[in-house]
């Protein structure tokens, strides 16, 4: 996972370079959660324009997320769903509660 | 009958996911499915095999043996493990059910095979373990090229 912090905005973009499955969403969520404790963001962004693959352990990695966004007083997006991705989101209805942003 | 068969049997680790959907997505990969059919034969593997793997041997080692057999027009595949077995297998197919909360799972397993396949049945007895067995129709290319033809028509 590549992490870039705008300090302007106080915008920290998670992108994921990785499938997602029970096994690698570990080490996502350990970066993803460090990523937010050391930059104190207002806005986190999950970036999932490069990821291949991903199951319903994506549905918890972005609401877990979520929940730990809240704690520190920030607010959650996602970005770049491809087909795939919004489909297993979809079916959550996790996108009611999170939305999708444009990243430029 | 059937045209092919393979059998796989690994141990329950979670780097086996990756292994296992891709695997399978090989093998199905010879009747010619499209992108999006050969994603969700791998969507719908790794969720059984993640559920053999952290529900099914929780935190011991067990192996997960997957069967898949090919006829001229689908896939079926049976995933099982000698886990722990579910003991309310109606309860667990409910979408949102989860006995692992604190895990971030989503309790959305069931529910993505269930709609990514075809047909999915689960067997399963406390103590024993747990059977998933799922299949998908791959419509030849014949069959996929006419209705691209008719949609092609249709439009103009």
């Amino acid at each position: 996972m590549e992490s870039k912090f705008y300090e302007k905005d106080k915008l920290l973009v998670l992108k994921v370079t990785s499938e997602i499955d029970d096994h690698s969403v570990q080490e996502i969520r350990r970066k993803a959660d460090y990523e937010m404790e050391r930059y104190m963001p207002k806005k986190v962004v999950f970036d999932f324009d490069s990821v291949t693959f991903m199951d319903s352990a994506g549905i918890g990695l972005v609401i877990g997320r979520y929940k730990f966004a809240n704690m520190i007083g920030a607010k959650l997006g996602v970005s770049n769903l491809t087909q795939s991705v919004k489909r297993i989101f979809d079916m959550s209805g996790l996108l009611k509660l999170i939305p999708t942003v444009e990243l430029n | 009958m059937y045209n092919n068969e393979m059998k796989l049997e690994f141990i329950s680790k979670s780097s086996n996911e990756a292994f296992a959907r891709i695997a399978v997505a090989a093998f199905a990969s010879q009747l010619d499915p499209t992108i999006e059919e050969l994603a969700d034969i791998k969507t719908a593997v790794s969720e059984a095999v993640t559920n053999s793997i952290i529900h099914g041997y929780d935190k011991k080692q067990g192996v997960v043996k997957i069967s898949s057999w090919l006829t001229e027009n689908e896939i079926i595949i049976e995933i099982s493990d000698k886990g722990k077995g579910i003991e309310n297998v109606e309860m667990a197919k409910e979408p949102l059910y989860t006995t692992k909360p604190n895990l971030e799972r989503s309790g959305m397993g069931f529910t993505i095979m269930e709609s990514f396949m075809d047909k999915m049945e689960v067997e399963s007895v406390v103590g024993l373990g747990t059977k998933v067995t799922m299949s998908k129709i791959i419509k030849p290319k014949e069959d996929k090229d006419e209705d691209e033809f008719k949609m092609l028509t249709a439009n103009s």
